[in-house]
C-alpha cells in the first residue's frame, strides 16, 4: 500500500513552472470585489514532479488492467485496447482542437463523425446514429428521450417503459429519468423474455420496450421479430441494449429484427480503454421515422465541405455541452477502419468461438446455467460448490490470487450465484487454458479446503476489505487533521 | 393492550400500545439483509396504508423496502440508528426499532401473524418470497 | 511460392494486410471447435438470422496505412500552438505538463476496468479518494463524487436531485449561463413539468432583485454560473440567503482553475457545486472527453448520483479504498436509484488528479492569478481600439464580451487568415448585444501573442 499523497506533500514544494508574467502586473484586490477573493488556499498538495510521477506510478502497478491480466467480464467486453488508436488520439490535430473552432478548421473532425456515424449506421443496420451520449446510460437516456418525443409529436407521450427482469440496471433508471413508469417483465428459466407476460404487459400505455439481445445470459432472443411486431402492434418503440453488440456485428444487425431505437457501448464492442470507470461513448442508432428527434447539432456533408447543423425543431435538444466525446470517437473510428468488413466479422466469430471452449471446458468444474451453445459469454453458478459453503464471492476473490480478473458476479439477478463469463476475441487459446486450469483448481479446493477461499484473497495488496465499515462510517477525503496511518509494514509484499 | 408483536408477510413486526405501534424487522430479515449500514429516516406525518413502503434500509449491496403493517399516520423514527445501523442486526425487536405509528384501523392487526404462525411462516416455503 | 519445409510458409501479407487482434491459428481455431463438438461456426450461430452480404464499410487496413490515414484527417484540423485560438465558452486552452499525459496512458490506469473488485484496484481507487479530497477542498464542499460525464449534465443531475427533494416544479437559472448548459437542462428537465425560469442580467452580472422577487417557495433550486458565459464574477454571496429563506437548493456552477483566487461556493453557502474539470490539464480534444465536477454539502450524501470511493481497512488492518454508498446507484436500486450514470469518467478524473498535484496549493493560485492578469492586459489594450468596445463593466477572470463596429463574421474571417480565431460571436443568445464576441485569454498567451492580435484587429477595423 502506498500512502496518500498528502501525507507526502512538503510545503514549500512544486512539481511545475508558469513562464514568468510578461504583462503587467495587477493586484486582484483592485478588479475584483474582496467578497469574491479566496482568504485560504486550497490544500493542494506540494510536490516535486519526480515525487508527483513516482507516487501515481506506484498507485498504478497496484492494479490489475487489460495490458497485465485476462479479465473474463461478462458484459463488458474486455478486448485488447490497440495502442495504434491511442498513438492517433494523441496528434497535436486531434488533442488540442477546440471544439467552438470555425467548422474550416476541424474538418478532420467532422469527417471522423460522419464516417463513423454512417459506418456505425451500417453495422447496425439503423438510419442514423448520434454520436453525442458518453456513456451507455447517457445513450438510453438519449434513447428514451428521443421515444418520448416522437410520441408526443404523434399526439400521447404515453406512460410506461417495459423492461426484462434480466436487464441491466441502467435500463430501468434511465426510464425513470426519461419520466416513465417502469413495468418489470418476467423472463423464462433461460432469461428469454416470456412471451405471454409481454404480451399482457404490452398496452397503449406503452412507450417503449427495452431489450438486451443477446440476452444478459448470452443467448439470442429467437422470438425477437415476433416480439418486434407485438410491441409495434401497440404502438410502442422497441429499444436495442447494445452493450452485448460484440456477439453480433457482422452477423446480424439489430435495424433488421425490428429495432427502433439502439445504444452502443464504444467502450466494450469497439475497443476503447476502460480508463478504471470511463471516459467511453454511448452513440445512439435510431430508424428513419425517429432522426428528426436526434440531438443537435449533426454533421452534415456538401460540396463545401462537413459542417454542423446547429437546429432541428422536433430534435430533443443537446444530452451535453459541445459534440461528445470526440477523442473516443476517433478510437473507435480508428478501431474499425484497421479491421475493415472481414475484421469486424472475424472478431464476433472467434469471440463466440472462445466463449464456447469456456463453456465446455469449464462445465465439468461448475454449474452452467444454461446447457446450450452460447454466444459471446455463458453463464455459471456456484451451484455444486454451494453444499460446501463456497459462494461465487468465494470462487471469484480466490481468482485473483491466481491473477485473474474474476467474471461478472451476481448478474443478471435472476441467475443465483452467477458467474458470467466472457474472454472476448483478442484472448489466446494458451490463456484461456490456462484460466480453465486456475478454475478446476479452485473447484478443487472448494472440494478440499473450502476455507481457503472464504478468506481469499491473499495475495493481493489489500485483502478483503470492511465494507460495512466504509458504508457506516463515510469517509471520502482526506482532511489536514487526519494522521498518517502507520501501516503494518510487510517486507514480503514490496 | 398486548405487548406482543404481530408479524406481516413481509418480515416487520409490530408491537402496539393503545393506539400507537412500533415497527421493526424480524430476526429471520436481519440476518437475511446482514449487515445494516444506513436507514432511511421515515417522514413524520407520512399517510401509510397497510403494504406502503413506509421507508428503505440498506445493507452494502443492497436496498430494502420496509412496509408498513398496517394503516396509519407515521409518528416518529429511531433516531439512534443514524449513528448505529447496526442495531437493527443486533435488537431487531427492541433498540432497533425503525419508525412509529398511529394506527387507524386496528382491525388490520388481525390480519397480521402472532409469534406462532410467524415461526410456522418461516419453515413454509412461502416466507423465501417475501423480501 | 516455393514449400521448402519448416520456416518457408507462404507470405501471409500477399493474402492479407490489415490489423488483427485475434491471435488464434486456423489449428487452433479447429481443435477448439473439435473441443466444442461442432464441425464448424456455422453451427454454433445456426438459429441465428445471419445476414447474407457483407457489410458495406471499408476493407481493413496495416497498422502503417492506419496511421497515413490518422496523419491525413488530423491535418484537415487546425489547432493551437500553431493556431492562436481566443476561445473559451466552456473549455480552455491551458499548459498540461507532460507528466499528466504520460500518467494517463500508464496501461495500468488506461486499460483498468471499474474499481468492484478493491483488492486489484488499490490504483484507482487511491487516486480517485485524493481527487475527491482535492475537489472538496478548492470548493469549499463536504463530498464530491468521482466525476460525471462533463459540466452541462452535472449541473443536470443537480437541478434533478432538487426537483425530487423539493418535489417543487420551478428552477431559477441564470440567462447568462452557457447556452448549451441552458439546452441540456431543458432537454433533462422537459418531461417533468419543470418551469426553468431565466434571470436577467444587468451589466452582466444577476438582477439580484429579480432572484428575490421570484425566490419564493415554490422554487426548487437557484442556479448561478460563477464565472458566468460572459466571463463575469457573480455577487454569489447574495443567494445563499434568499435561498434559505425559500429552502430552496443554492447550485453553482464552477470553473476549478478560477478557484486559485475566487471564493470557493462552499463558503459562499452553496449546497451543491457542479462544473467543468477539463481546464485541470485535460486537452481540449474537440469537446470531450471530459470531466463533469459534482461536489456537495454532507446534507445530500445520500441524495448525490455517481461513484463515490470511501475509506476503510482490509482484514489485515491495511488502510485500503473501495466503492461505498453503492446501493444509492442504479446496479442495486434500479429505477429508484439517485440517477443512471454508470461509467462516467475516471481517467479523467485521474489526470486532473495528477494535474493538481503537479500544480500544487500555490501553483493553482498563480495561474489563476496568471489568467486573471493576461485577460486583464487583452481587455484593457484591445477595449482602447476604436471600433471595439466592452459589452459590460462588471468584473472579469479570464473571459470578457467585446462588441464592435464591424460585423463580427467579417473580424472572424480576416483573423483566421492570419493564424488567429476570434473570439466566439455570442448573438444568436444575446441578439441585443449587437456585434458581440466572446473573448478567452489563459496563460497560454504570451504579451507578444496579445499585442499581435491587438495590431491585426487594428488593421482589420
Amino acid at each position: 500500500m502506498e500512502n496518500l499523497i498528502f501525507e507526502k506533500s512538503q510545503p514549500g514544494r512544486k512539481g511545475y513552472q508558469l513562464p514568468a508574467l510578461d504583462v503587467p502586473s495587477i493586484d486582484p484586490a483592485g478588479v475584483l470585489p474582496k467578497a469574491s477573493l479566496r482568504q485560504h488556499l486550497a490544500e493542494l498538495p506540494e510536490m516535486s514532479e519526480l515525487d508527483v510521477v513516482r507516487h501515481y506510478t506506484r498507485l498504478s502497478q497496484l492494479n490489475f488492467s487489460i495490458d497485465t491480466h485476462f479479465y473474463p467480464l461478462g458484459s463488458c467486453t474486455m478486448k485488447y485496447n490497440p495502442k495504434v488508436n491511442e498513438t492517433i488520439a494523441n496528434f497535436t490535430g486531434f488533442k488540442a482542437v477546440h471544439p467552438l473552432q470555425p467548422a474550416s478548421t476541424v474538418q478532420g473532425f467532422l469527417q471522423v463523425y460522419y464516417e463513423l456515424e454512417r459506418m456505425l449506421a451500417e453495422i447496425c443496420g439503423m438510419a442514423e446514429f448520434t454520436l453525442q451520449p458518453s456513456a451507455g446510460a447517457h445513450g438510453e437516456l438519449a434513447g428514451l428521450l428521443i421515444a418520448r418525443a416522437y410520441h408526443k409529436y404523434k399526439g400521447n407521450p404515453r406512460k410506461t417503459v417495459i423492461v426484462p427482469d434480466s436487464a441491466h440496471g441502467t435500463n430501468p433508471a434511465s426510464a425513470m429519468i426519461a419520466g416513465y413508469h417502469v413495468v418489470t417483465v418476467k423472463s423464462d428459466a433461460k432469461g428469454a423474455i416470456d412471451l405471454a407476460a409481454l404480451k399482457a404487459a404490452l398496452n397503449q400505455d406503452t412507450a417503449v420496450f427495452m431489450l438486451t439481445n443477446p440476452s444478459t445470459l448470452g443467448l439470442f432472443e429467437t422470438h425477437v421479430k415476433e416480439i418486434a411486431k407485438m410491441v409495434h402492434d401497440v404502438g410502442a418503440l422497441l429499444y436495442l441494449d447494445g452493450a452485448n453488440m460484440n456477439a453480433l456485428v457482422g452477423l446480424v444487425r439489430p435495424g433488421d429484427l425490428g429495432f427502433d431505437i439502439m445504444h452502443l457501448n464504444l467502450h466494450k464492442t469497439f475497443s476503447t480503454p476502460h480508463g478504471g470507470g470511463g471516459p467511453a461513448a454511448g452513440p445512439v442508432g435510431v430508424s428513419q421515422a425517429l432522426t428528426p428527434f436526434l440531438p443537435v447539432p449533426r454533421v452534415r456533408k456538401t460540396e463545401q465541405g462537413y459542417s454542423l447543423e446547429e437546429t432541428s425543431p422536433l430534435s430533443i435538444g443537446k444530452m451535453r455541452a459541445f459534440n461528445g466525446n470526440s477523442l473516443i470517437l476517433l478510437r473507435a473510428y480508428i478501431y474499425i477502419r484497421c479491421l475493415g468488413r472481414e475484421g469486424v466479422r472475424k472478431n464476433t466469430e472467434i469471440a463466440i468461438l472462445n466463449a464456447n471452449y469456456l463453456r465446455v471446458k469449464l462445465r465439468d468444474y461448475y454449474q452452467l446455467a444454461i446447457d446450450e451453445p452460447c454466444m459471446h459469454e455463458c453463464i455459471f453458478t456456484a451451484a455444486k460448490q454451494k453444499p460446501k459453503g463456497v459462494r461465487t464471492l468465494d470462487i471469484a476473490k480466490r481468482l485473483l490470487d491466481y491473477g485473474y480478473h474474476p467474471p461478472t458476479i451476481y448478474f443478471p439477478l435472476i441467475v443465483e450465484e452467477a458467474m458470467m463469463i466472457e474472454p472476448t476475441e483478442t484472448e489466446s487459446k494458451q490463456t484461456l487454458d490456462q484460466f480453465i486450469e486456475a478454475m478446476r483448481l479452485i473447484a478443487q479446493e472448494a472440494e478440499r479446503d473450502p476455507e481457503k477461499l472464504k478468506h481469499a484473497p491473499y495475495t493481493t495488496p489489500v485483502r478483503r476489505l470492511d465494507e460495512v465499515k466504509a458504508a457506516r462510517e463515510p469517509n471520502l477525503r482526506w482532511k489536514p487533521s487526519d494522521k498518517p496511518i502507520v501501516s503494518p509494514v510487510d517486507p514480503a509484499r514490496r | 393492550m398486548s405487548t406482543s408483536r404481530r408479524y406481516a408477510k413481509s418480515h416487520e413486526w409490530i408491537r402496539v400500545e393503545g393506539t400507537l405501534g412500533t415497527v421493526g424487522i424480524s430476526d429471520h430479515a436481519q440476518k437475511e439483509v446482514t449487515d445494516v449500514v444506513y436507514v432511511e429516516v421515515a417522514k413524520t406525518g407520512k399517510v401509510v396504508k397497510a403494504g406502503d413502503e413506509a421507508t428503505t434500509l440498506e445493507s452494502v449491496k443492497a436496498a430494502f423496502s420496509i412496509y408498513a403493517p398496517v394503516s396509519g399516520t407515521i409518528t416518529k423514527s429511531n433516531l439512534a440508528l443514524d449513528g448505529d445501523p447496526g442495531l437493527i442486526n443486533k435488537s431487531p425487536y427492541d433498540e432497533g426499532w425503525i419508525f412509529a405509528l398511529e394506527i387507524s384501523d386496528p382491525a388490520e392487526l388481525d390480519k397480521l401473524m402472532s409469534e406462532e404462525q410467524y415461526q410456522k411462516f418461516l419453515t413454509s416455503g412461502e416466507a423465501a418470497a417475501h423480501h | 511460392m516455393t514449400n521448402a519445409g519448416d520456416g518457408s510458409a507462404p507470405f501471409s501479407c500477399i493474402i492479407s494486410n490489415t490489423m488483427d487482434f485475434t491471435p488464434h491459428t486456423e489449428a487452433e481455431r479447429k481443435e477448439m471447435l473439435a473441443d466444442i463438438g461442432v464441425s464448424s461456426f456455422k453451427e454454433l450461430v445456426k438459429n441465428l438470422p445471419i445476414m447474407e452480404e457483407d457489410l458495406k464499410i471499408p476493407s481493413g487496413l496495416s497498422e502503417g496505412e492506419m496511421v497515413r490515414l490518422g496523419h491525413e484527417l488530423g491535418s484537415k484540423n487546425q489547432a493551437a500552438p500553431r493556431l492562436s485560438s481566443y476561445l473559451g465558452a466552456g473549455a480552455y486552452e491551458h499548459f498540461s505538463p507532460a507528466a499528466v499525459s504520460a500518467l494517463m496512458s500508464r496501461g495500468e490506469f488506461l486499460t483498468s476496468y471499474t474499481p468492484y473488485q478493491p483488492e486489484v484496484s488499490q490504483g484507482t481507487l487511491q487516486t480517485l479518494y485524493e481527487f475527491q479530497s482535492m475537489i472538496c477542498d478548492l470548493t469549499a464542499m463536504d463530498v464530491t463524487n468521482t466525476g460525471m460525464y462533463e459540466g452541462a449534465s452535472a449541473l443536470a443531475e443537480a437541478v434533478l436531485l432538487a426537483l425530487r427533494e423539493t418535489g417543487r416544479k420551478k428552477v431559477l437559472i441564470p440567462r447568462s449561463l452557457h447556452p448549451d448548459y441552458k439546452t441540456v437542462l431543458s432537454t433533462y428537465t422537459s418531461e417533468s413539468g419543470t418551469q426553468l425560469i431565466e434571470i436577467p442580467f444587468k451589466d452582466g452580472q444577476l438582477d439580484l432583485g429579480f432572484v428575490a422577487k421570484n425566490l419564493t417557495s415554490e422554487v426548487a433550486a437557484v442556479v448561478i454560473q460563477n464565472p458566468n458565459f460572459f466571463g463575469i464574477v457573480e455577487p454569489a454571496e447574495a443567494i445563499a440567503p434568499l435561498a434559505q429563506a425559500a429552502s430552496a437548493l443554492y447550485i453553482a456552477s464552477v470553473n476549478p482553475i478560477s478557484l486559485g483566487l475566487l471564493t470557493p461556493p462552499g463558503e459562499y453557502g452553496a449546497d451543491i457545486a457542479v462544473g467543468e474539470g477539463q481546464s485541470l490539464g485535460i486537452a481540449p480534444g474537440f469537446g470531450g472527453p471530459y470531466l463533469g465536477l459534482f461536489a456537495c454539502k454532507t446534507k445530500w450524501l445520500r441524495k448525490m448520483p455517481g461513484r463515490l470511493v470511501g475509506q476503510t481497512v482490509d482484514v489485515d488492518g491495511r488502510r485500503a479504498f473501495v466503492l461505498t454508498l453503492q446501493a444509492r446507484e442504479q446496479h442495486i436500486r434500479r429505477e429508484k436509484a439517485t440517477s443512471n450514470v454508470c461509467t462516467t469518467t475516471a481517467l479523467i478524473a485521474a489526470g486532473s488528479t495528477f494535474y493538481m498535484s503537479l500544480l500544487g496549493k500555490q501553483g493553482l493560485r498563480d495561474l489563476a492569478y496568471q489568467n486573471l492578469a493576461k485577460a486583464r492586459y487583452a481587455f484593457d489594450q484591445l477595449t482602447q481600439i476604436p471600433g471595439v468596445r466592452a459589452a459590460f463593466k462588471a468584473p472579469i477572470f479570464n473571459e470578457f464580451v467585446l462588441q464592435t463596429t464591424t460585423p463580427v463574421e467579417t473580424l472572424q474571417q480576416r483573423l483566421l487568415e492570419c493564424g488567429v480565431v476570434a473570439g466566439l460571436p455570442i448573438k444568436k443568445w444575446y441578439p441585443e448585444l449587437e456585434n458581440a464576441s466572446l473573448w478567452c485569454v489563459t496563460e497560454t498567451k504570451t504579451k507578444a501573442d496579445i499585442d499581435f492580435l491587438v495590431k491585426t484587429l487594428r488593421g482589420v477595423l
